[in-house]
């Protein structure tokens, strides 16, 4: 067991780390004012929004375990306390922890 | 080598009221919690999280292990999960790109690319003269690196002491922070709709491919968010 925990964890880093460094090699010709650059940029932003929304919506592990809706209040529970807390990170992020674990458990 | 000031500058980034620490020490909490359930011992776990360092790529690391999924398939399960760092790297690189500075330093350093780090360098990385964001940029991935740690070291050993509903409680935190940041984030109108076509397309795109979904969400909603910005600008 603990040889193959080892190799998946190996082969899951040589994933990641794939995709890091064909990004850092591929970049290096492409200026920060060229329209290859903005239209990453934009890429980028576009999948980190999916990724999110996919997390929420359809999530994977623990989270699994707690309503589509219970976890739709929390959300946005917290842009509402994002938003009136001049767009402070920390609180939404504490808030939400909190407003889950108590939602899931009387809800 | 590395510039000292500007590396503990990047370190510190983490330290300021709006800073990801505490969202990125919840999620290795539960991180930890979960390869202590998966079987790792602590050097494992600790291991995971240094040379993976991405989230969702361990999460989908670990659902495959559950299931007996072969190496191929945790690779490219992995890979799929984790070819947003791809654009996120490449639109991030040349805003640290400088001739005086050693290529080795990127390449080392590209494995710090992950959501946490590579927003708080978009938010500050004009606060930094170009020749020293590559040693600011070390900082920041050093720090983040450095709290992750710490939270899979705290979930591994206190995974026992923790129920169900603060296990999800912690798991929602990270989704809820990233969000609050790429709200934060949008200023300006392509990044404000890539943002908000990925938060449409991605879980409707899901349906129909659940691999593909975050790459073609990506690909289609930034595509479209570029065009229409440049059609405005012009």
């Amino acid at each position: 067991m603990s040889a193959n925990i080892v190799y998946a964890i190996l082969v899951t880093s040589l994933a990641t780390f794939l995709s890091r460094f064909l990004g850092a090699l591929t970049s290096q010709g492409i200026k920060e004012t060229s329209k290859l650059f903005k239209w990453f940029n934009c890429l980028a932003y576009a999948t980190l929004a999916a990724l999110i929304a996919r997390t929420i919506i359809f999530p994977a592990g623990v989270l699994t375990e707690s309503s589509y809706y219970s976890r739709s209040i929390v959300v946005f529970l917290s842009l509402f306390v994002f938003f009136i807390s001049k767009k402070n990170f920390v609180y939404p992020t504490i808030f939400s922890a909190i407003c889950m674990a108590i939602i899931n458990n009387y809800i | 080598m590395i510039n000292k000031n500007f590396f503990f500058k990047g370190y510190r980034s983490i330290f300021t009221h709006d800073s990801p620490a505490i969202a990125l020490t919840c999620c290795f909490i539960a991180i930890g919690a979960l390869f202590k359930n998966l079987g790792f011992n602590i050097q494992e776990s600790i291991f995971s999280t240094v040379l993976t360092y991405a989230l969702p790529g361990s999460l989908v690391m670990a659902e495959s292990m559950l299931i007996g999924a072969s190496l191929l398939n945790i690779f490219l399960a992995v890979w799929f999960v984790n070819a947003r760092l791809y654009p996120m790297a490449v639109s991030l690189f040349p805003l640290m790109m400088h001739k005086s500075q050693p290529k080795w330093k990127y390449y080392f350093s590209c494995h710090f690319i992950a959501v946490s780090a590579w927003l708080i360098m978009k938010s500050n990385y004009k606060k930094i003269p170009k020749e020293y964001r590559i040693d600011y940029w070390i900082g920041i991935g050093t720090a983040t690196v450095s709290v992750s740690v710490i939270g899979t070291f705290i979930g591994f050993y206190f995974s026992e002491f923790m129920n169900k509903d603060m296990m999800i409680g912690l798991a929602i935190l990270n989704p809820v922070y990233f969000l609050c940041m790429m709200v934060g984030a949008s200023k300006t109108i392509q990044v404000t709709l890539s943002v908000l076509l990925g938060i449409i397309l991605g879980p409707i795109i899901y349906l129909f491919s659940t691999e593909w979904s975050i790459l073609l969400a990506g690909v289609i909603g930034g595509t479209i968010a570029y065009l229409v910005g440049e059609y405005n600008v012009s």
